[in-house]
C-alpha cells in the first residue's frame, strides 16, 4: 500500500468516527457548559494521545507475519461488521444513521440532568458526556490508524492522517456549531466497510502464511470486488424487500425516513 | 467491582464482536484453514474472499429474518 493509499483509507475511516464524537461534543457544549464539554474533549484527547504513544512502539516491534494475522481478523470482523450494517442500512431494513436525530436525543437526555460543579469544571455531567464520548468513538480511530500505520509500517504517517481527519471534521463541527448532517456518513461507512474488509481479507491471509497472486497489486482486484459484491447484495436485498411490501399490498417504510437508494454506511 | 468489570466485558465484546458473532467465529475458523492449506502445496489466498462470498449473505439473511 502506497504512502497515499494509507493516508486516505486512515483518514476516511477517522473522519467517520469523528463526526459521531463532535455530535457528542456539539450536544454536550449546547445542552450543558460549553467550558466543560471542551475539558473533556480534551482530556479524552490526551488519554488517546498517551494510548498512542505506549502501543505504537510496542506494536511496531511485533513480527510483521503474527500482527498481519492478529490485525487481519480484527479489521475483517470490523469491516464485515460495518458492511453488514452498510448492507442493511441501504436496502431499508436497518434506520439510516442520522446525526441530526442522535444530536435531538443526546441534547434531550443531557437538558433534563441536574448540573453539578466538580474541581475546576463547571459542570461535571458536560464534562463526563464528551469524555465518554470522544474517547470511545476516538479508540476506533486510534485502533484504525495504529493497526494500518504498524501494517504499512508508516504509524507516523497513519497518526498523521488520523489527525487531519479528527482536525478538520472538529475545525467543521465548531464553524458550524451543529450536527454534521451534511456529511455523508452513510456513504462514508459503506466505503470504510469495504476498506476495512478488502485490507483484513489481504493481511489476514497473508498472516496465515498464504501468498496473494500479484503481491499487493491483488488489492486493486480484491477491494473493487468486495465493493461490487456488497452493491450487488445491497440492491437484491432492496428488490426482495419492494417485492414482499408489494406483495402484501403496501409499501413498507425504511426504518425512520431513509431512503431506500444506495445510501449505505 | 464486579458490576465494572462485567460493564468492560461487555464493552470488549460490543467492540471486538459486534451485532453477529458468527461473523468473528466464522473470521477465526477461516484464518485457522488458510493457515493449514497453506502449509501444504494448495494455493490458500482464494480461502477468505470465497468466506467473505458465503459469511456476508449469511449473517444478512439471518438479520432479515430476525425482524
Amino acid at each position: 500500500m502506497g504512502a497515499w493509499g494509507l493516508f486516505i483509507a486512515v483518514f476516511l475511516a477517522c473522519a467517520v468516527e469523528a463526526v459521531e464524537a463532535t455530535t457528542i461534543v456539539l450536544a454536550a457544549g449546547t445542552a450543558r457548559d460549553w467550558r466543560s464539554a471542551m475539558t473533556g474533549m480534551i482530556a479524552a484527547l490526551g488519554v488517546l494521545a498517551l494510548l498512542v504513544a505506549a502501543l505504537g512502539p510496542a506494536i511496531s516491534a511485533l513480527p510483521l507475519t503474527g500482527l498481519r494475522l492478529v490485525v487481519g481478523a480484527l479489521l475483517l470482523i470490523f469491516g464485515l461488521q460495518w458492511l453488514r450494517k452498510a448492507i442493511l442500512r441501504a436496502s431499508g431494513y436497518k434506520a439510516v444513521h442520522d446525526e441530526d436525530e442522535i444530536y435531538r436525543t443526546q441534547l434531550a437526555a443531557a437538558a433534563s440532568v441536574p448540573g453539578r460543579r466538580f474541581g475546576s469544571v463547571p459542570d461535571w455531567y458536560g464534562f463526563t458526556l464528551a469524555f465518554k464520548g470522544v474517547l470511545l468513538e476516538g479508540l476506533e480511530v486510534v485502533f484504525i490508524a495504529l493497526t494500518f500505520g504498524s501494517n504499512a509500517r508508516d504509524i507516523p504517517l497513519a497518526a498523521v492522517a488520523a489527525g487531519c481527519a479528527v482536525a478538520v471534521v472538529a475545525a467543521a463541527g465548531v464553524a458550524v456549531r451543529a450536527p454534521l448532517s451534511r456529511v455523508p456518513e452513510n456513504t462514508l461507512k459503506f466505503v470504510v466497510g469495504i476498506m476495512l474488509t478488502g485490507f483484513g481479507t489481504f493481511w489476514g491471509a497473508e498472516g496465515a502464511g498464504a501468498h496473494w497472486p500479484g503481491s499487493d497489486a491483488a488489492l486493486l482486484v480484491l477491494l473493487p470486488g468486495i465493493a461490487l459484491f456488497a452493491l450487488g447484495l445491497a440492491a437484491l436485498m432492496r428488490r426482495g424487500r419492494s417485492g414482499r411490501a408489494a406483495a402484501q399490498g403496501s409499501v413498507a417504510p425504511a426504518p425512520q425516513a431513509g431512503p431506500p437508494a444506495p445510501q449505505a454506511g | 467491582m464486579g458490576r465494572r468489570l462485567r460493564a468492560f466485558l461487555a464493552f470488549a465484546y460490543d467492540f471486538v464482536i459486534g451485532d453477529d458473532w458468527r461473523i468473528a467465529a466464522g473470521v477465526v475458523g477461516g484464518l485457522a484453514v488458510t493457515y493449514a492449506v497453506s502449509r501444504t502445496s494448495v494455493p490458500a489466498w482464494w480461502l477468505l474472499p470465497a468466506l467473505l462470498v458465503v459469511l456476508l449473505p449469511v449473517s444478512l439473511w439471518l438479520a432479515i429474518r430476525r425482524r
